[in-house]
């Protein structure tokens, strides 16, 4: 917990609240015991989470350009192709796949610059679908270049050799890790200062722009950042799957479970997608036997939620109980009610 | 003649974007919303019709007749409860709600239905075909889209310029504010413009099932393939959204002259090109 600063009297404003440092201890445990749970559990286990990694990574990342830039993209999966493809063309060229996850990662976002200065011009509408075309457009590509597979895909090299049982154990560190990584730079982006240009654009973006935040700035940094991530989730796909497919990496599916996770956990919040993400393997493990109905549910939940609980799960549970385990935003302690009328709650979350 | 064939193709393809993309530019010009279930209406559309004729034994052209009305009442009801309520939150909502829509109602066929793809049987007009010369012939199904397109816009604006209804379309999309101090009933008239919008879905979507397969999953290009009309063309001006429809239309045919799997992707390069230089469309925008 830190003061930031001691204001006159009784009042203080911190930057966390006790339940936020519950909090950082209870991440630090449970990312400890999902990092050893490759040594205690059969890697069907494992492999089902590493199919949660790569959602709460797509979700963090599709929430941080939805809820914070007020981009809504619906071509993301452009990213994950291109994490994908470039782990397939660098493990081809002799570099461990695990390896190039990273490489992986900074090529999409390489990809998504000049696609940035393209799409960020757009209106909201223009926006949502150029993204999706620019998707579909890469997969049109990549299908015509026969080295990278065509449009049957190809198996990835490199992974042959390896003992299954240590390729499912690293597949699940790297998914992981990836993860972890996207959480953790999530929360470290939106406590910097870019967090808080942020954070005034989610609120109100011509408010934030007349008090000197620079929105066309800020949401670049987020677009590259969010290609990066989804590159990097593609890149764990690839590997996890051992095999590149374009219609299977650059479906419009995946936009579909991005914005249903991220919009029935919570917009605007990091926790969301991660609340989200565990509700999206519970009604499809569920209803696993049942096709295609765990998305008609899902869609449906979402679509409902979107029109009628905005803030999505984690925003109920945060305004009911005040807990906030990332905290990104200033709480104010010790404020007095005023005589009259319905005042701030003594204790609130500003941001 | 290769190319003389190859253009004629497109722009009789052209129609076709264009009866889809004008219920997209109708509803993006009067209440700033774009449907991304358009593409799924459109296929939902189909099935209906093949339901009908498969059921009643009836020539297309009838199931059309049942298909768009009943649309229109679908899209009064979708926006009146769906998309009013997202709009009420915000305007981000309703690219979300709409794309919440579209996943439900693909899937929603596919459970229902099968993923195999069906075509609307035309019976002879199929076949038949205007013979220009030995090289060059134009298929009467082609032809007979080409013009309901250009009736469907033709009649759209005739009721936006001429119709007291069609006034108050205009003045609600001006306006919204305005147009209720004055006395419209500005949610009616969305649900209104909705209506025909659906409607004319429900046509293309009809029309798209004669011309070629269709199945669930059939929706999000055809999403896009309108959208690509809109924009080329210009948002707020129907004309605009023929000429759109006839620039996709040429592209992706004389792109797949070029290299049969080039088409689509000419098409989304024309798009994006047109973005990338004039955002607000190649037609300038003549506020009806």
């Amino acid at each position: 917990m830190t003061d930031t600063s001691a204001m006159a009297g009784r009042q203080r404003v911190t930057r966390s609240k006790r339940s936020a440092a519950w909090g950082a201890v209870v991440g630090v445990v449970v990312v400890a015991a999902l990092f050893s749970l490759p040594y205690l559990v059969y890697a069907n286990v494992t492999g089902v989470l590493v199919n949660l990694f790569i959602l709460v990574s797509l979700a963090t990342m599709w929430n941080l350009l939805a809820g914070y830039a007020g981009l809504i993209s619906v071509g993301q999966q452009a990213y994950i192709g291109v994490g994908a493809y470039a782990v397939f063309v660098l493990a081809g060229d002799g570099i461990s796949p695990f390896l190039a996850i990273p490489l992986a990662a900074l090529i999409s976002a390489l990809v998504g610059l000049p696609a940035s200065f393209l799409l960020l011009r757009l209106r909201r509408e223009y926006f949502a679908i150029a993204t999706w075309v620019v998707a579909e457009a890469f997969q049109l590509i990549v299908v015509r270049f026969d080295s990278l597979g065509g449009g049957a895909g190809a198996p990835l090299p490199g992974m042959v050799g390896l003992d299954p049982a240590l390729r499912q154990a690293f597949t699940y560190w790297a998914a992981l890790a990836v993860a972890v990584a996207t959480l953790l730079g999530t929360y470290l982006l939106l406590r910097s200062r870019l967090g808080l240009d942020l954070t005034a654009m989610r609120d109100n973006e011509v408010g934030a722009r007349s008090v000197g935040v620079r929105v066309g700035q800020a949401k670049r940094i987020v677009f590259l950042v969010a290609a990066a991530g989804a590159g990097a989730a593609g890149a764990v796909l690839v590997i996890s799957q051992l095999f590149v497919q374009p219609t299977a990496v650059f479906t419009v599916q995946w936009s579909a479970y991005m914005i249903f996770v991220a919009l029935i956990g919570g917009l605007g919040s990091i926790e969301g997608p991660i609340v989200g993400t565990v509700i999206f393997f519970f009604l499809q493990q569920t209803l696993a036997d049942r096709g295609a109905w765990y998305l008609i549910v899902l869609g449906a939940v979402a679509v409902l939620m979107a029109m009628w609980v905005p803030r999505g799960l984690w925003g109920l549970i945060s305004d009911r109980f005040g807990i906030r385990l990332f905290p990104v935003g200033y709480w104010l302690h010790g404020m007095n009610p005023p005589a009259t009328g319905p005042g701030p709650k003594t204790e609130s979350p500003q941001a | 003649m290769v190319w003389v064939n190859a253009i004629v193709q497109g722009i009789l393809l052209g129609g076709l974007y264009a009866l889809f993309a004008c219920g997209l530019s109708l509803m993006f010009g009067v209440m700033r919303v774009v449907n991304l279930a358009h593409g799924d209406f459109a296929v939902l559309a189909a099935y209906l019709a093949l339901a009908i004729i498969t059921g009643l034994h009836v020539p297309v052209l009838w199931s059309a007749l049942v298909v768009a009305p009943l649309f229109g009442m679908v899209g009064y009801l979708v926006q009146r409860f769906i998309i009013q309520r997202s709009l009420d939150v915000s305007p981000l909502t309703t690219l979300l709600v709409t794309f919440g829509l579209s996943i439900v109602i693909q899937n929603g066929l596919l459970e229902g239905l099968s993923a195999n793809s069906q075509s609307l049987p035309s019976g002879s007009l199929a076949s038949a075909s205007f013979q220009v010369n030995n090289q060059l012939s134009i298929g009467y199904e082609s032809v007979i889209v080409f013009a309901v397109a250009v009736v469907v816009l033709v009649c759209l604006q005739l009721f936006l310029s001429r119709a007291r209804l069609g006034r108050e379309v205009r003045a609600a999309a001006d306006d919204q504010e305005a147009a209720t101090i004055v006395g419209v009933n500005v949610r009616h008239v969305y649900g209104v413009t909705a209506a025909i919008a659906f409607a004319t879905v429900a046509l293309a979507g009809v029309a798209f099932g004669m011309y070629s397969s269709f199945n669930p999953a059939a929706g999000p290009q055809r999403l896009i393939f309108a959208f690509e009309a809109v924009v080329i063309g210009g948002v707020g001006s129907l004309w605009g959204t023929l000429a759109g429809g006839i620039i996709l239309g040429l592209a992706q045919v004389l792109g797949s002259q070029v290299d049969a799997s080039f088409g689509v992707l000419a098409g989304h390069l024309v798009f994006l090109m047109v973005l990338a230089l004039r955002p607000s469309g190649l037609i300038p925008a003549r506020l009806s």
